[in-house]
């Protein structure tokens, strides 16, 4: 009777599995319970930095991402974006993922007019150009190297925030939120290079490969995931925004395939499996 | 005042119908799967040639060749660097021309030069970066003088067994000895010049399960980072029956 109930575990349709996930995901996404997020050294020294700035000083906030990481990517991305516009700081943006293009000029505008910010004065933005290595080698010349103008035409001289920056020399820092490889060009040129100071927020996926530039120094700060999102926005006291709401189904979800995973072993081992391979 | 337009709600509809037929793909492959697959993959190459027209071809090469023919114009400046110029400008664009080759395949080889020029560049940039960033500073932030933490960590101790309270600096000598063995370690599983015998079979274990648990550490983000995407768009599903209900003042 018990082996072959475990046998049937085994044998479970992979669908039930997604249907459960889908099931407890969505129900605490329905109603906020406000689980605890603990802020890690990691966030909050990008959250200090920020803080530690002057007004009127330059932060870059490059944004790599699309659709398809903008779940994890973009509240991080807004949250620092409202961060420093809160402190009076001006914002320097690119996209080097040619399909956050929009969705980033988008935000960049969205979070802008919330803090009543003008675009050329407080923060501009750059766009899209290609071969990221180079453009970002170039940038480390001048930024009007790669681009001569910005996303909308206007020739960076025209634009006041720009007047006097050339390089990255003229930044108090770099907040690189990247979905992509590319972030690896971030650490290799802009602080490897040109000794830009530089703060990762990445995919979680990627997280655990940026711990190790954060143990050596080359980045001062590193934001993983949808959780690091979720603890930025505790920081600057937007606790009911978009992460934190998410933070209560991803911890039901957690404990659900944390479960399925004790089961699937307990069924292995049960079902003698260990055996046939 | 009407927040949500008909425009917007027709558009938020389409995308959570095509959400609903990517969805479907975990029941099964079907026609509304590949619908969607094949409407993001048309899209995004009209999208892309839009965004590199725009962004990229026009004003770092259609522009600075169109100024350099204009200057030939003027009667300042020496001809022969008007000409280069030229060259210099016109060298991207035919760079980029002989990609087209690949599509006939007995001109194909000629697109190698356009590779091979930017191969030339990325390898010769980026190969002493690469090696300074990602080899020489990671090892000399893993030299670290295992006194210096052995003393840290006693001199904490002390202040525990004396006063009671920690600094909290025992966990962190703790911390950067597990870093340093676990590099060691790691790296003797993956040296294979010697037999994984005694002390070096012993390394070699403690290696793999370092590395065990940083696959188990990166394993536990990728759940997260999966089940945030499914998040993502449920929060677009929730949106777009909330936009419904505004519209139509449910």
């Amino acid at each position: 009777m018990t082996q072959a109930f475990w046998h049937k575990i085994m044998d479970i349709d992979r669908r039930w599995i997604y249907l459960v996930i889908g099931i407890v995901t969505f129900v605490p996404m329905l109603r906020y319970i406000g689980m605890p997020v603990q802020i890690t050294s990691e966030v909050k020294s990008v959250y200090d930095r920020i803080e530690s700035l002057q007004p009127g000083t330059i932060v870059m906030v490059p944004m790599e991402f699309d659709p398809a990481t903008a779940a994890e990517l973009q509240p991080m991305s807004r949250a620092i974006l409202r961060h420093c516009f809160s402190r009076n700081l001006k914002v320097l943006s690119t996209a080097f993922m040619i399909d956050g293009v929009v969705l980033i000029e988008n935000d960049l505008k969205v979070i802008a007019a919330e803090y009543g910010k003008v675009y050329g004065k407080d923060y501009v933005y750059l766009g899209y150009k290609p071969y990221m290595e180079v453009v970002l080698l170039n940038m480390g010349e001048n930024f009007r190297k790669p681009f001569p103008k910005d996303y909308y035409g206007n020739k960076l001289d025209d634009l006041p925030m720009m007047k006097g920056v050339n390089n990255y020399s003229n930044l108090a820092c770099i907040v690189n939120v990247n979905g992509t490889s590319g972030a690896d060009f971030w650490i290799n040129y802009a602080n490897g290079r040109y000794g830009a100071p530089l703060a990762l927020g990445v995919t979680a996926v990627m997280a655990t490969d940026y711990y190790a530039f954060l143990q050596s120094k080359q980045i001062f700060g590193l934001i993983g995931g949808l959780k690091g999102a979720a603890e930025y926005e505790k920081l600057i006291g937007r606790n009911k925004d978009i992460a934190n709401r998410s933070m209560d189904a991803v911890s039901v979800a957690h404990v659900f395939i944390i479960l399925f995973i004790i089961i699937g072993n307990i069924a292995f081992f049960a079902t003698g499996r260990e055996k046939r391979i | 005042m009407q927040l949500v337009t008909f425009g917007d709600l027709i558009w938020m509809t389409s995308a959570a119908f095509l959400t609903f037929c990517i969805f479907s793909f975990l029941f099964r492959d079907n026609p509304f799967y590949r619908f969607a697959e094949h409407l993001t993959v048309g899209v995004s190459a009209g999208y892309w040639i839009a965004i590199l027209y725009h962004t990229s071809l026009t004003d770092l090469w259609l522009e600075p060749l169109g100024a350099s023919f204009k200057a030939l114009g003027h009667p300042e400046g020496s001809i022969i660097a008007k000409i280069g110029v030229i060259l210099l400008n016109l060298t991207p664009g035919l760079l980029g021309l002989l990609m087209f080759s690949r599509f006939f395949s007995k001109t194909s080889w000629i697109s190698r030069w356009s590779i091979a020029f930017y191969l030339g560049i990325s390898c010769g940039v980026e190969l002493p970066l690469f090696l300074q960033s990602f080899v020489v500073r990671q090892v000399a932030a893993n030299m670290i003088d295992p006194r210096a933490i052995f003393s840290v960590m006693g001199a904490d101790l002390t202040v525990l067994f004396n006063y009671g309270n920690s600094t909290l600096l025992f966990w962190q000598g703790f911390g950067q000895l597990i870093i340093l063995v676990g590099s060691m370690c790691g790296l003797a599983y993956f040296y294979f010049s010697a037999e994984h015998k005694g002390f070096m079979g012993g390394a070699a274990k403690i290696g793999i399960w370092i590395l065990m648990l940083g696959f188990g550490a990166t394993f536990g983000y990728t759940v997260m980072s999966r089940i945030s995407l499914l998040i993502g768009r449920f929060n677009y599903l929730i949106g777009w029956v909330s936009a419904i209900g505004d519209y139509f003042r449910i």
